[in-house]
């Protein structure tokens, strides 16, 4: 189980209530599909995604941003028991999706810059220690039932 | 392999943050020691509070050392092999998680926090690119 001290726990909400979600996630799968161009294997069917400007501008990559982020926001609800919470998404990403879960990983390094170059000095080192935690932690409940 | 426009956009990167140099280095340093406690077994040695006079001339090292790898982009090996030894031989610091992921995060970090939107997704992955190659180099002694 892992431990959040309240400052942690005051350092993501207080992150989290000024993140608009459908904007961040779009930016933050974007950026994933652009600087680690091998993630786009799991995306055939998304269309045109041959230059930063077409992934930036596609409109299932959006769509899919904002739903990986929505259900981060689920997370945050849920601290205390992840691995019960990405139970279900955690054996999605293994039997259908087939996705190694080092993604989640980079992912999870690509939202915290995304949430730096927004939040600019607000996004203290103590924000970012507690958000890469939150990260590293997303990521290893969502690879919990990999088998 | 960075690509004639990776070079160009990691230049005009480290032209925007030139003015504010001298604390890119400590800033990503200080956030790396504070997210990664395990990167601050290598500083034994070192005050590590925040404002340290130690990190401070460290991060200055640190950011000399990125700016000659920008002036030498067609040429990191070469620019960078006394560094490559010292990593090697005498520090013998871990080197794919240290350099190339745990600091190389905190840099864009800081380079994110101070050039807001401007750390465009096109930057954000020549940069990437650009610090993975002198990771590589940095690496290449090792064994």
């Amino acid at each position: 189980m892992v431990h959040w001290s309240a400052e942690e726990k005051q350092l993501i909400s207080s992150v989290w209530g000024k993140v608009n979600v459908e904007e961040c996630g779009a930016e933050a799968l974007a950026r994933l599909l652009i600087v680690y161009p091998w993630t786009q294997r799991f995306f055939d069917n998304f269309g045109n995604l041959s230059s930063p400007t077409a992934i930036i501008g596609n409109p299932k990559v959006r769509a899919h941003g904002k739903k990986v982020l929505t259900s981060f926001g689920d997370a945050i609800k849920n601290l205390e028991n992840l691995k019960a919470t990405y139970s279900k998404l955690s054996e999605l990403h293994c039997d259908k999706l087939h996705v190694d879960p080092e993604n989640f990983r980079l992912l999870g390094d690509i939202l915290i810059i995304v949430l730096a170059a927004h939040f600019g000095k607000d996004f203290t080192p103590s924000c970012q220690a507690t958000w890469q935690k939150l990260v590293g932690v997303v990521a290893h409940a969502l690879a919990h039932k990999y088998h | 392999v960075l690509t004639a426009e990776d070079k160009k956009l990691v230049q005009q990167m480290w032209e925007k943050v030139s003015p504010r140099q001298e604390d890119v280095g400590a800033e990503a340093l200080e956030r790396m020691f504070v997210t990664y406690p395990q990167t601050k077994t290598y500083f034994p040695h070192f005050d590590l509070h925040h404002g340290s006079d130690q990190i401070r001339g460290h991060g200055k090292k640190v950011v000399a050392a990125l700016g000659n790898a920008v002036k030498n982009l067609d040429n990191l090996s070469q620019a960078l092999s006394e560094l490559s030894n010292l990593h090697a031989y005498n520090l013998r610091v871990d080197p794919p998680r240290f350099s190339s992921q745990l600091l190389s995060q905190c840099l864009q970090v800081v380079l994110a926090v101070h050039l807001g939107k401007d750390y465009t997704p096109e930057i954000h992955s020549a940069v990437d690119k650009f610090l993975s190659a002198v990771a590589a180099v940095l690496a290449e002694k090792y064994r």
